[in-house]
């Protein structure tokens, strides 16, 4: 698919003489060098990445890394000293002044950290900000600006100034005002940093819902790592100016390419993150209501279990059939197995559940846990082995228990 | 050796007085007429009528006490015989605040985009509120001859600071996300002006303008001086006849009118900011 937005080769460098920086930049010179000698501060270096239409892209890193730097070089509110900014297949970086200004009215919209409410306009009209910036009729401004307000559950107070809100409600307005124009990309810098935590987190949930609905390209920007793992389709780490790594969560919690990430991932909960989807595997055997209990049997037989996996032709789980009964209906030559199919004991997850999540029914139930696609398929089975088997990998074990022998070895 | 910058000051007025003479009449011409202006319109209604309009002005922008006050100082403004003085003198203030305002904003607006106007305007403002007034009294008589003009030449040149001082500091300091916000949305450099950076600085600005007229009020007497009239003059004539009773009723005056137009401005600037 085409990607909305592609980032090549992109630097920027603050300073009188980024000219001088540049070259010093390209040899491999850190950034502390760069700074005593030529009196610049990189803020990027050398950043490429792009992000696919309705993807929630999402950069990582904490204060200083330059992740506030490269979301405002995608609108131009910072100029890039060097690189490439692509959006919908036009360069950013080349647009004249007019251009940028259409751009920026219908394409992109962008979310704040402090907000950036204007404290003399009511909330109404500071949602309508964007689109009386275009030269839209009154009439159409409040029809959209209302619409908006109602997407982030605040009608009812769109006289209200922002003074008057909290934290909280203050940001679903400069949300709101940025979905205003409808644009096809939300930026948005650490929109929820400044929120208390209980707050941030249900203003997360919300963004999913909303994305959910909408499939808005979103570039979002936190340092906090949970927050980036639960937003992030995919999420760039960055680290003094450089994107360390790319990948999805599940990437990054795996694989962490080097020290920087693992020292950052090492505190997550992995089972938190690691879903049912990722260590499910293909059932050996599953039988649909036209095969008898003799094709049952053989499969039984052959896989060497007690019991099968039942599905109709729309690959909906009916239930499981076990050794036992299937012999019983052979013996009264009986020849629907659905006579016999059982639904206690089975249970049922989804692809997206969590192996935390998974882990007390898998110690305790006597079959495999079903794992079904978002459409209700049946997918796989995930067993009690394999959900250890990953929980244990997901566990720190540097302080785990040594065998004396060995500490005694040591000496 | 010694620089003689004293007398390089004086060639230069002189020159000036030569050559810019049409510029001054000019000059001249127009100050005189908006003053002449704001006098007729201030003494136009009786003087019972005026002090009915500036109370109820004080009652909407202020507080009652405020308006309590107006009526009374007012009041007794008129009964000592000094209406038309202070009228004179509010006139030469407002004309001097209205035209330090048509200069001071813009200016005040463009120190505050450019660095580099910011660096020069800053000693010139210093040299304007530090330079004692009786130094540029004497070239402002020789540019404008004796009257009201060259009054309010000189409350101007003391009182157009603030006005811009306080536009520059209120839009620098509009927080950089409303301003970064406004650009993102993809508004012009005038609408950021007009929607965010004004708005948002208004109550700095506000504050700026209480400060100028209270600067242009104090001018009043010094501008008497020079023939502009008023109640500057009064007190002078209570100074130099010995007429203690005249010059301290003129003095009282000069108090009401001043606390009244800080009130009444500082109520608005508090409008300003309560939005």
């Amino acid at each position: 698919m085409e990607e909305k937005i592609t980032v090549k080769g992109l630097y920027k460098i603050f300073g009188k003489a980024p000219h001088r920086a540049f070259p010093l930049l390209e040899k491999g010179h850190s950034k502390s060098e760069i700074l005593q000698q030529t009196g610049c501060t990189v803020g990027i270096d050398n950043a490429t990445f792009s992000v696919a239409p309705g993807e929630t892209f999402v950069v990582m890193g904490l204060s200083g890394s330059g992740k506030s730097t490269i979301i405002r070089c995608l609108n131009r509110l910072i100029e890039p000293t060097a690189g490439e900014v692509w959006v919908d297949g036009e360069n950013v970086l080349e647009a004249s002044s007019k251009h940028l200004l259409a751009l920026r009215r219908t394409k992109m919209s962008m979310v704040f950290q402090n907000f950036g409410l204007l404290p003399h306009r009511s909330v109404l009209k500071n949602v309508e900000y964007g689109l009386e910036v275009c030269g839209e009729d009154s009439a159409n401004r409040t029809g959209k600006a209302m619409a908006a307000l109602d997407l982030v559950g605040l009608v009812g107070y769109e006289s209200s100034m922002p003074s008057e809100l909290s934290g909280g409600m203050q940001q679903r307005v400069g949300l709101a005002r940025a979905l205003a124009n409808s644009p096809e990309i939300l930026l948005m810098d650490e929109a929820f940093s400044a929120l208390d935590p209980l707050i941030r987190t249900q203003m997360q949930d919300e963004l999913i819902d909303l994305q959910d609905r909408m499939r808005k390209t979103i570039v979002f920007i936190t340092h906090d790592l949970d927050e980036a793992l639960k937003l992030g389709d995919r999420i760039a780490i960055m680290k003094d100016g450089k994107i360390v790594q790319i990948g999805t969560p599940e990437d990054i919690l795996t694989n962490p390419m080097d020290d920087y990430v693992r020292a950052f991932v090492q505190n997550v909960d992995k089972t938190r993150i690691i879903t049912a989807g990722a260590i499910k595997r293909k059932a050996p055997a599953i039988v649909t209501p036209k095969d008898g209990p003799r094709v049952a049997i053989r499969h039984m037989e052959k896989h060497g279990m007690s019991f099968i996996f039942v599905i109709d032709h729309q690959r909906q789980l009916l239930g499981i059939l076990t050794i036992e009964d299937a012999l019983e209906l052979e013996k009264t030559k009986q020849k629907d197995i659905l006579l016999k199919v059982k639904q206690t004991d089975v249970y049922v997850g989804t692809e997206d559940t969590p192996i935390s999540d998974l882990l007390p029914t898998a110690v305790s139930t006597k079959y495999p846990i079903v794992i079904q696609s978002s459409s209700g398929k049946f997918a796989g089975v995930v067993d009690r082995s394999s959900v250890l088997a990953e929980v244990q990998k997901c566990l720190e074990r540097d302080n785990a228990p040594v065998p004396l022998n060995e500490l005694a070895g040591t000496d | 050796m010694n620089l003689d910058i004293g007398s390089l000051f004086e060639i230069t007025i002189n020159w000036l007085t030569e050559y810019g003479e049409g510029f001054f009449d000019f000059v001249a011409m127009v100050i005189e007429s908006v003053v002449t202006g704001c006098y007729s319109a201030l003494t136009f209604p009786h003087p019972w009528v005026a002090i009915g309009i500036f109370t109820a002005l004080a009652y909407y922008t202020a507080k009652r006490g405020v308006a309590a006050f107006t009526l009374l100082g007012m009041a007794l403004i008129f009964h000592m015989g000094l209406w038309t003085a202070t009228m004179e003198s509010l006139a030469l203030v407002l004309t001097a605040v209205l035209i330090a305002l048509v200069i001071g904003v813009p200016i005040g607006i463009w120190a505050s985009k450019s660095d580099t106007v910011d660096h020069i305007a800053r000693p010139i403002l210093d040299f304007m509120q530090t330079l004692p007034a009786f130094v540029y009294l004497i070239p402002a008589v020789l540019f404008f001859r004796l009257g009201e003009v060259p009054g309010v030449i000189a409350t101007l040149i003391f009182s157009l600071p603030p006005a811009v001082r306080l536009t520059s500091l209120g839009i620098r300091q509009v927080p950089s996300d409303m301003r970064e916000a406004a650009i993102s949305f993809g508004s012009t450099g005038s609408q950021i002006l007009f929607k965010v950076e004004l708005p948002v600085a208004l109550p700095t600005i506000m504050a700026g303008i209480n400060q100028t007229i209270m600067l242009a009020l104090s001018m009043v007497v010094i501008a008497g001086m020079i023939g502009a009239g008023g109640l500057g003059n009064e007190v002078l004539k209570g100074i130099t006849q010995l007429k203690i009773d005249l010059g301290f009723e003129a003095g009282i005056s000069i108090v009401v009118l001043a606390i009244y137009l800080d009130r009444v401005t500082q109520a608005l600037a508090k409008r300003a900011t309560g939005r």
